[in-house]
């Protein structure tokens, strides 16, 4: 563990940022940036951490950073990149940062196209599941059952209807040199997929579970600890995709609860057992899926 | 100095090579899809170094040029139509970073319904997105604005954006000899990009960022004091263009007879040598008739305008545009650049060219008429007045 | 280097950028306002394993000989740290 710590800068990045007590996705932000270095420039679309991070005059990244449009992560990047080359920068790392609506709904044009063209560029997906900047509103990555302001639990509808999008699969799909899943509930396994994207030639899609306490409902000191349980139940699963291969890097011996999961947090507590009971089978689909197709050493 | 029979596109893609974009980002549509063709074609054969990306859509294109500008390079992209009102955000993305990108737009038609020809609803329709527009109105004037483009927006007092327009296919797809400048020359009027507005791994920025209220005007009076500060450019630019090149241009607008003109016909684009002919017809009848070719609607030519029409007993403005429920935008500019100068004259507007459709001759000999004689505000070629009166 | 508060908060007409680019890491503004309780280091129990440097969201916990040491001008408490801590080293305080 204490190798983790040492193998990344001292340095912080991303400083003094207004996002809210106990975020998440600013705990995956700046985890990758210490990987990545002085030489990162980041980009972010409008979302959380643009708007905790971009106020002049407080501006909260000391490498060099840019506010991209909604959609325009990936193609931005791909700009960015192509133009620094241009100029002769061999040096460096162009990384996004886009939350679950920027990446899955908005964005997912132009990262398709980015990982098409294979630009040689990194973009991590910091999914807290809901329209979080805006006040909690559905995305395409929200879950099964999730409450959201768009998505009210009453008596005719349980919260939202859809299950999560898979985009780890979407960006594998493209036959993308590198794509992962992490939570930052374990940010070493994270750090260490940052750091060895930052090894790999082509587009690098990494999907990191960030949650957001005041969105999910959670005090804001357990923003670590439901990451963590969000693998430990098998309701995400941390994975790699490389060489045409998936692999699952991490199998539980025995799920931890679902109920007791999703009971913690304020957006699921309106489940009914029903409804638990369709988390948990698509849950143990995913795993028979994962177990025929995923290698694990 | 070479002679080559090109189209507006193509014209407009030599006058890029020479300008030595270092990104292009490129995503099809007609009538601008030659200029992405030629693109690449001189990407292959290496007579252009520049990094060629093939965007997804035309919000990535401009995306794409944006990130590559504040990356320090110079960009290009070229779209149409769709395309422009699709990548319309990040219009007011460039502009407000100022970052110097070059796009050429070919005017063309926006649905619904459906069309693929020319008319001007798209870029006029983008005039408050804070870029430079210019109208080119042949071969040569694409050419060359290609090459001053760059030189305009990447000036240190203007820093913005810069749209140049061609008519759709009546432009963009019809042949003429044009000259092209030989490469030392046009290295020589267009040095390489310079600009702290960019990433810098000695200084590390940050950019694109939020300004809130106490803040944000500023920046806001800034980027508009940036577009007035071009009209001072674009004159020391042509100034040296002809210098270098002997082609002359005249600024924001082009003067046709009309210093003595009773009767001025204001107009923008490819239509115009249709109307200085018709004026030369008119004037062999006794009607001294004159013609203003708006060569940039931003900045806008308050001041040339209303010198040009101070004199003037009526006016029309052709444009192959409406506003819906109002007017012609450029008839709205217009009068407004009148009414600042105390020009008080009567005034018509004639909308034609929508989708495509030809104006003739006699069109413009009717609008002449019109002119002279009084007819409605605002007038459809073929129709006739609106219900407005 | 890590962004820090500069001397310079406000910004007249002539100084504000012409372009939307400028000195990264600049700050004007602090976070201890935001906090209502705020972690506390037992030195004596901190082995300084790093954890809470690693899971903090805000980056104000750095590790000197061995211990952990925390940036109160931008620790907003929410305390993360003291949930990690697997030998309660750290425990939370009430802001008087």
């Amino acid at each position: 563990m204490a190798n983790t710590a040492d193998s990344i800068s001292r340095e912080e990045y991303f400083y003094g940022h207004k996002a809210c007590a106990g975020c998440g996705g600013s705990l995956a932000v700046r985890a990758a940036l210490k990987v990545l270095g002085k030489n990162a420039v980041s980009v972010l679309p409008a979302g959380c951490m643009s708007a905790v991070g971009f106020n002049f005059p407080q501006l909260c990244f000391s490498n060099n950073s840019i506010i991209s449009t909604f959609a325009g992560t990936a193609s931005m990047l791909t700009g960015v990149e192509a133009g620094l080359r241009a100029r002769g920068f061999k040096d460096f790392t162009a990384v996004g940062f886009a939350g679950d609506g920027g990446t899955a709904d908005i964005g997912i044009q132009a990262l398709s196209g980015a990982i098409d063209r294979n630009d040689n560029i990194i973009y991590i997906c910091y999914d807290n599941e809901a329209y979080m900047n805006t006040g909690i509103q559905k995305s395409g990555l929200t879950p099964f059952g999730a409450k959201t302001t768009t998505t009210p639990a009453g008596k005719n509808i349980h919260g939202n209807i859809r299950p999560k999008k898979n985009m780890f699969e979407i960006a594998a799909a493209h036959d993308i040199p590198y794509a992962a899943t992490a939570s930052v509930g374990y940010i070493d396994d994270f750090i260490a997929k940052v750091r060895k994207a930052s090894q790999i030639q082509g587009t690098k899609y990494i999907h990191v579970i960030a949650p957001c306490p005041t969105g999910w409902g959670v005090p804001v000191d357990e923003t670590v600890n439901i990451a963590r349980e969000v693998v430990d139940s098998g309701l995400w699963y941390l994975a790699e995709y490389e060489n045409g291969e998936f692999k699952l890097n991490r199998k539980p011996k025995e799920f931890t609860s679902v109920a007791d999961y999703l009971k913690k947090q304020g957006r699921f507590r309106h489940l009914s057992d029903e409804d638990i009971d369709i988390i948990i089978k698509s849950r143990d689909k995913k795993w028979e899926y994962i177990g025929k197709n995923f290698k694990f050493d | 100095m070479s002679r080559k029979f090109l189209s507006g596109n193509e014209a407009f893609a030599e006058g890029i090579r020479l300008a030595r974009p270092q990104v292009i980002s490129a995503y099809p549509i007609t009538p601008q899809t030659i200029v992405v063709e030629r693109l690449s074609e001189m990407v292959e054969d290496g007579s252009l170094s520049a990094e060629y990306v093939h965007v997804e859509s035309e919000h990535s294109a401009l995306s794409c040029a944006i990130g590559a500008s504040a990356a320090g390079a110079r960009a290009f992209t070229a779209t149409s139509s769709q395309g422009l009102l699709y990548m319309a955000e990040c219009l007011y993305y460039a502009s407000g970073g100022r970052f110097p990108i070059v796009m050429m737009n070919a005017d063309r038609s926006t649905a619904l319904p459906w069309n693929i020809y020319g008319d001007q609803r798209d870029s006029l329709s983008q005039l408050d997105s804070g870029w430079i527009q210019a109208y080119a109105e042949n071969a040569q004037e694409a050419l060359d604005l290609a090459l001053m483009s760059y030189k305009i927006a990447e000036n240190k007092d203007v820093s913005t954006p810069f749209m140049a327009n061609l008519d759709g296919f009546v432009l963009t797809h019809t042949y003429e000899p044009v000259d092209i400048p030989d490469r030392e020359q046009a290295d020589k009027f267009l040095p390489p990009y310079e600009t702290d507005n960019r990433i810098d791994f000695e200084n590390p920025k940050n950019m694109a960022f939020s300004a809130g209220p106490d803040t944000n005007y500023i920046f806001k009076f800034k980027e508009h004091e940036g577009v007035l500060a071009a009209r001072d450019v674009i004159a020391e630019t042509e100034k040296e263009f002809a210098e270098i090149f002997g082609r002359k241009y005249t600024g924001l607008v082009e003067n046709y007879l009309t210093e003595d003109a009773d009767y001025i016909l204001v107009t923008l684009g490819s239509i115009a040598g249709l109307c200085r002919e018709t004026a030369d017809k008119l004037r062999a009848e006794g009607i001294k008739a004159g013609v203003v070719r708006i060569r940039y609607m931003r900045p806008f030519p308050h001041r040339e305008i209303a010198e040009a029409l101070k004199n003037a007993k009526a006016y029309g403005v052709l444009e192959k545009d409406i506003s819906f429920g109002s007017e012609g935008t450029v008839y709205t500019n217009v009068n407004s650049a009148l009414k600042k100068a105390d020009v008080n004259i009567k005034g018509y507007n004639f909308i034609g060219g929508l989708g495509g459709r030809n104006i003739s001759a006699s069109d413009i000999e009717d609008i002449f008429d019109g002119i002279s004689k009084g007819t409605s505000n605002v007038n459809f070629i073929g129709i006739g007045g609106d219900s407005n009166g | 280097m890590r962004p820090y508060v500069r001397d310079k908060k406000t910004f007249s007409q002539s100084e504000v950028p012409e372009n939307t680019c400028f000195e990264a890491g600049y700050l004007v503004s602090v976070n201890s306002g935001w906090r209502s309780i705020r972690p506390v280091i037992d030195n004596a129990k901190c082995v300084g394993c790093q954890q809470c440097y690693l899971y903090c969201p805000d980056g104000v916990i750095s590790i000197n000989d061995k211990k952990a040491a925390i940036d109160y001008d931008f620790c907003k408490g929410c305390g993360i740290c003291a949930k990690i801590c697997r030998l309660n080293a750290i425990r939370m305080e009430s802001e008087r």
